[in-house]
């Protein structure tokens, strides 16, 4: 498969900071690529390094099988639609997206022509003659990216677009992203630092931490078999367990805590008796019961007490103290409505299949 | 109720307090502006027609219009300080570039005062600073025989290029100012989004950066012009006797002539003219002068 974005072990160093640290990527074809990370892990500087903005200190970075050596940004088949959108405010909606054809000197009837079937596609059509500040949230955003897909770049780069929209907006502008891509099939590499946006948009999602990427894989991939603790910390909601590794039983660890707590998971990696270790638990993972038969067979059954009820719809939880150890812990409410009148302060029992928890070396990272 | 009485009482005691803290600006604007200019309108109107006998006239306009000396002079004014703005205008852009753009933290600060520093020295000062570089015995001509440039030292001072230096140096900080604070609040992703979009430099500067700065601009240009068409010291001084400035004709009325009318009657035109341009200059660029002035 032809390869749209090949990033070949860059490097780029601020002093003695590095940014991004011997960093490889291959982006194919019609994909949605989402590199996703915390602040300050050097996915910016990853971007714009593959805008031509910033040239990396080593390594090379290939677009459409060209390498992008000493290219200069305004030469690069590749557009940005910048975080707060950089939309101009100068000039007009139709002069915004024909910006970038009347400097390819295309002609002003054909500029006209495109300009008009691009809004059209983005669903804006008639207004080209707009002002931006006459826009909404959403609409700026279609704009920027017609500014950007006007041009048929090998390559869009999203900076966290939706960044700046409040919640409902962005639920919404997340769908309508992923069906433009879906229509144009150009290659959008995404960078968030909002899992819920790399998880719901790509196809594939690289995890990424102090200028290495944890993980690469599907978004199921990620959620389902985190490789290393900092994915499993950052993707989703977790409940972590550090301890000690107690019995190792094939690939089911036991793992104690300081507290006590003895708890089961499976192995990521080697793990022998006595390492440190991380245990991860989703919180839809875990049952929750009124009585211990009610939980499911096999197992590993805990009394806790209910310590705060969080609801939020269908993500409601609970927050549960183990009675003995005081290990709090994050458990989901089913849909059903089964817990609808459960009271903090109650007593309850939960537990979790070993197959379904993670664990890891404590500190280990991506290969 | 209660709220509504203090309410009351607190109305008219407000306005007095606002009427006092505006006294000085009024004391200040009806005094000196607005009081002198009607009296200068009076003057500028009368003709003498006997000792102490005066009578309502348009002479001293019409002098104006026959004598060709002093309308010459009026064009080439105006014509001299147009391209003295342009010149500061070419000169300063870079320069609050890289102060805006470019230049960080201490650096900036450091740059900006050095474009402050001449004017802790009084305008005489400076000009005669100028002088002492550029006359005939000053260090400029020698420094050209020195490096073989000339045989012979040249009178660098009293020409038309000797006064604009002098006009562009004094007001080259009116021009940084407004251009820096015009360029600092231009968003650095629109050019970066511009040069990813195709653009070159030259495109960016002309379609996005130019007009996001256009009130700078103007709000520079118009001061620079300002001061440059009411510039006594620098053209006389720099310019000597062929610096043939209006203001000094208007000097030479009132003080060598003591023909108070005729000056009167310059002083008004000189107001028309400024004026005017300053309204052409909006016009052209497309600005509005309360927009400009909040930029200045």
């Amino acid at each position: 498969m032809q390869q749209d974005l090949e990033v070949d072990r860059v490097t780029k160093r601020y002093g003695s900071h590095t940014a991004v640290d011997t960093l490889s990527l291959a982006v194919p074809h019609g994909s949605f690529f989402s590199i996703l990370g915390p602040s300050g892990c050097g996915k910016t500087t990853l971007l714009r390094m593959i805008a031509g903005f910033l040239a990396p200190d080593e390594g090379d970075i290939r677009i459409g099988g060209r390498s992008m050596r000493g290219v200069a940004p305004n030469r690069r088949p590749v557009n940005m639609v910048f975080q707060h959108l950089a939309l101009f405010p100068m000039m007009s909606v139709g002069e915004n997206i024909g910006y970038g054809l009347a400097r390819r000197r295309v002609a002003p009837d054909a500029t006209r022509s495109r300009v008009d079937a691009m809004l059209e596609r983005v669903g804006l059509a008639g207004a080209r003659d707009k002002r931006i500040d006459q826009l909404s949230g959403g609409q700026k955003q279609r704009v920027a990216i017609a500014r950007s897909l006007v041009l048929e770049p090998t390559l869009l780069l999203l900076d966290e677009p939706l960044g700046a929209l409040d919640l409902k907006l962005r639920e919404h502008m997340k769908i309508e992203l992923k069906q433009l891509q879906a229509d144009f099939g150009t290659t959008f590499v995404y960078i968030t630092h909002d899992q819920s946006e790399a998880l719901v948009l790509s196809d594939h999602v690289a995890v990424m931490s102090a200028g290495r990427f944890e993980q690469v894989g599907t978004p199921q991939e990620l959620y389902y078999q985190p490789r290393t603790p900092f994915v499993a910390g950052f993707v989703g909601a977790n409940n972590r367990v550090a301890g000690s590794a107690g019995r190792v039983d094939g690939e089911i660890v036991e793992i104690v805590t300081g507290a006590g707590l003895a708890v089961r998971a499976r192995a990521s990696g080697a793990i022998v008796a006595g390492d440190a270790v991380e245990a991860f638990v989703r919180p839809e993972t875990v049952a929750l019961a009124r009585v211990t038969a009610e939980l499911p067979p096999g197992a590993q059954p805990f009394t806790g007490r209910v310590e705060s009820l969080l609801f939020d719809g269908a993500n409601s939880a609970v927050l549960v103290r183990e009675i003995k150890t005081h290990t709090e812990i994050r458990i989901a409410l089913p849909q059903t409505g089964r817990f609808a009148d459960l009271d903090a302060g109650e007593t309850v029992v939960f537990g979790f299949d070993a197959q379904r928890a993670v664990c890891f070396r404590a500190g280990s990272h991506g290969d | 109720m209660a709220t509504e009485t203090a309410g009351d009482l607190a109305a008219p005691r407000t306005r007095l307090a606002l009427l006092l803290l505006l006294a000085p600006a009024l004391v200040w604007l009806v005094g000196l502006i607005v009081l002198p200019h009607i009296e200068l309108a009076v003057l500028s109107l009368r003709a003498r027609v006997a000792p102490r006998i005066y009578e309502m006239s348009l002479k001293q306009y019409a002098t104006f219009v026959d004598e060709p000396l002093y309308w010459h002079t009026f064009v080439r004014t105006a014509a001299m300080s147009i391209l003295a703005t342009a010149c500061t205008l070419l000169i300063a852009f870079p320069a609050a570039w890289y102060i805006a753009k470019i230049a960080r933290g201490r650096k900036k600060s450091v740059l900006f005062v050095l474009c402050l520093i001449p004017f802790w020295v009084s305008e005489t000062v400076r000009t005669l600073g100028w002088m002492i570089l550029l006359r005939e015995s000053g260090v400029m001509p020698r420094l050209l025989v020195d490096l073989g440039i000339t045989p012979a030292p040249v009178e660098m001072l009293y020409h038309d290029a000797t006064i604009l230096v002098g006009l562009v140096y004094t007001s080259m900080l009116f021009m940084v100012v407004p251009l820096v604070s015009a360029l600092e609040s231009l968003d650095d992703s629109l050019i970066e989004a511009a040069y990813d979009l195709g653009g070159n430099g030259w495109s960016i500067l002309r379609q996005i950066v130019v007009p996001h700065a256009a009130p700078g601009i103007v709000a520079g240009s118009i001061v620079v012009f300002m001061l440059a068409v009411g510039n006594y010291l620098t053209p006389t001084l720099l310019g000597g006797k062929n610096s043939l400035w209006f203001t000094e004709q208007i000097y030479t009325q009132f003080i060598t002539r003591f023909n108070w009318e005729q000056g009167a009657a310059f002083g008004f035109l000189l107001l028309l003219l400024s004026t005017a341009i300053v309204w052409l200059g909006l016009t052209l660029s497309g600005q509005r002068f309360g927009d400009v002035m909040r930029r200045a």
